[in-house]
């Protein structure tokens, strides 16, 4: 004799949705989970506080004599000052309509010093070949700027690429005259 | 081929085991294993690459506990070992020469399955498997080369990750989560050495699935044709573990040769300066065993188009056993598709000549300049796969094969002449 005011499961009739709707809600849920202990396990390979707090250093250009370039250690990779001649300028200008893989003006790549003026004299850029991340050599190549001699990648006087297969001209790294003659970096 | 157990428990302990963990059993039926009785040298590499994981591994194992895996220390450490620590000077060059000789003995396992067709059905697993053990190894081998934190080891891992680079968009990100931070650096030396550390579990796993895949379908042989009756095979002991262990014996006398008298002929002498992030070594230089893939990453003057290439070098690999559309496994009996094959080998030896130069300067063949060289040897590498084995096997006439191993193998003499079969799908 049936219980009154009570049902047995045996007695409902069957109802797939309700099945279909617990595996999906069990499955998202597990699978929300899985992902978040996932991403820490990811997420920890990236750059910790300490690597990003490297942060920026100070650079006295005016030690950099004509002619010659300083490296200096950056977030790990070397920054590059060039102290340009007047002729070094004069070809970097000349070349800036020339037809070249990433077109960029000499003057876009300089920044003001604090009295808005821009002197073309001083060229920062991060020495790393946009190839594969070696240091291109200074004065050398068919440009007078750099040379990388991985893969012989061929850099003008702006740092620009000119020949060979980098994508890319040489980055300019963030920086901006703090001084007359002192560049922060980062 | 896999058959019934034949392995009888003798005694009441061996049955009692036998009943819960038969181990024994799996010892047994791996050690009557019926092997084609008709295998040649070129199928004992196999066991050599087994004896290669567990140098690596053991060798491994012991300079991790002499090794520190940081800037400051990685490159010193390294030069202790080798002055030092009792037989450092050896475990360590056991460990590099090793490498080598890893390399050297599973191109000519590839080579092998290329020649015979040991890639074709029923095999095609068991092929893709050892694909990836390849391909995992190639990753063990780079990581490793990074550890001693020497020129080459730095800028090698520069222009490596430098590859990651290249991708579209999370390109740049995705590179420095690789190395975990803006340059290699401290955290890239320490994941490299946790990674290298643990592939060679992995490739040891692989290669347990690589001999599980091995046992399903059994060898293949040099003529290709598949077993047929009792006769074709022989028990892997003693047959083939003598073979093998003679093989092995030869390839430890090349291995000591290394070892003992030229222990750092096939590495660079960059690697004996301490990198420094400032200084490109003037020419960078993967491993030899590397030089082949790195000609074909500079053939084309387009950076993600090089790297597309590169890979795509390794991809083709995983898609043989579906572009060659010969029936016929052995190339013994293929005539015009065999001098394809030997051309194939040659490119590969002159791709590796153009990974060892400098793409602008001439090479000894007509004065012509390494890049176009290793951009020709390219082209065959790619036509090979993708051109030539698709198409030859629908116009190639194979020659007649013996309808069995048995009959291969015992045809001389006073024995009948047996009879000629065109056997399909072999």
């Amino acid at each position: 004799m049936a219980e009154v005011g009570i049902v047995h499961h045996d007695d409902l009739p069957p109802d797939p949705g309700k099945r279909d709707f617990i595996l999906l809600a069990t499955g998202a849920v597990g699978a929300i989970g899985a992902a978040s202990v996932a991403w820490p396990l990811v997420a920890q390979m990236g750059k910790a506080a300490d690597t990003l707090a490297l942060g920026s250093i100070e650079i006295d250009v005016s030690k950099v004599p004509e002619g010659q370039q300083l490296k200096v250690l950056w977030r790990g990779k070397p920054v590059f000052v060039r102290h340009r001649t007047a002729d070094e300028i004069a070809k970097a200008q000349a070349a800036d309509n020339a037809d070249m893989p990433d077109p960029a003006t000499d003057a876009s790549r300089l920044m003001p010093k604090p009295d808005g003026n821009v002197d073309p004299s001083y060229l920062v850029t991060i020495g790393v070949c946009t190839h594969f991340g070696c240091v291109p050599v200074g004065e050398a190549g068919d440009y007078d700027g750099w040379y990388c001699p991985c893969h012989g990648s061929h850099y003008d006087e702006s740092g620009r690429i000119r020949k060979g297969p980098a994508p890319r001209n040489l980055e300019v790294p963030p920086y901006e005259y703090i001084s007359d003659t002192v560049i922060k970096v980062g | 081929m896999a058959g019934p157990s034949t392995y009888e428990p003798k005694g009441n302990i061996a049955r009692w085991m036998d009943q819960r963990l038969p181990i024994v059993r799996m010892g047994s039926d791996f050690l009557s294993f019926p092997t084609p009785r008709n295998l040649n040298y070129w199928w004992t590499f196999g066991g050599i690459l087994m004896l290669c994981l567990l140098i690596q591994i053991i060798s491994g194992v012991i300079l991790g506990m002499h090794y520190v895996a940081h800037v400051d220390h990685a490159f010193d450490s390294v030069q202790r070992i080798r002055r030092d620590v009792p037989y450092g000077w050896l475990l360590q060059s056991t460990h590099a020469v090793g490498a080598s000789m890893f390399f050297l003995a599973v191109y000519m396992h590839i080579f092998r399955a290329l020649y015979y067709g040991s890639y074709k059905a029923p095999r095609e697993v068991l092929w893709i498997l050892g694909c990836v053990i390849y391909l995992v190894m190639m990753a063990t081998a780079f990581l490793g080369y990074t550890l001693p934190w020497g020129q080459m080891s730095f800028w090698g891992a520069t222009v490596i990750t430098g590859f990651f680079g290249a991708v579209p968009v999370v390109g740049e990100s995705l590179q420095q989560w690789l190395l975990g931070g803006y340059a290699v650096d401290n955290a890239t030396l320490n994941r490299f050495y946790s990674l290298h550390y643990l592939l060679p579990f992995v490739i040891a796993g692989l290669s347990v699935l690589h001999i599980w895949a091995l046992h399903v379908t059994g060898s293949s042989n040099p003529i290709g044709v598949s077993q047929k009756v009792k006769t074709d095979s022989l028990p892997f002991h003693p047959y083939f573990t003598v073979k093998d262990m003679f093989a092995v014996t030869v390839f430890l006398i090349i291995f000591a040769f290394f070892l003992f008298y030229l222990p750092d002929a096939l590495g660079h002498a960059d690697n004996y300066i301490k990198a420094d992030p400032l200084v490109t070594p003037a020419h960078i230089v993967p491993e030899w065993y590397f030089l082949p893939f790195y000609a074909i990453l500079r053939a084309v003057p387009d950076k993600l188009a090089g790297i597309l290439l590169m890979l795509g070098a390794i991809a083709v690999l995983f898609v043989l056993p579906w572009l060659d559309t010969s029936k016929v496994r052995s190339m013994r009996f293929r005539p015009i598709a065999r001098w394809f094959f030997f051309i194939f080998v040659v490119f590969c030896f002159i791709l590796g000549y153009c990974g060892a130069g400098t793409p602008d300067d001439p090479t000894i063949f007509f004065g012509i300049s390494f890049y176009r060289l290793s951009q020709i040897a390219t082209l065959y590498y790619f036509a090979y796969f993708l051109v030539i084995l698709p198409i030859l096997g629908l116009v190639e006439d194979p020659e007649e094969r013996p309808a069995s191993i048995t009959q291969a193998i015992l045809n001389y003499g006073d024995k009948p002449e047996p009879e000629k079969v065109f056997a399909p799908a072999e």
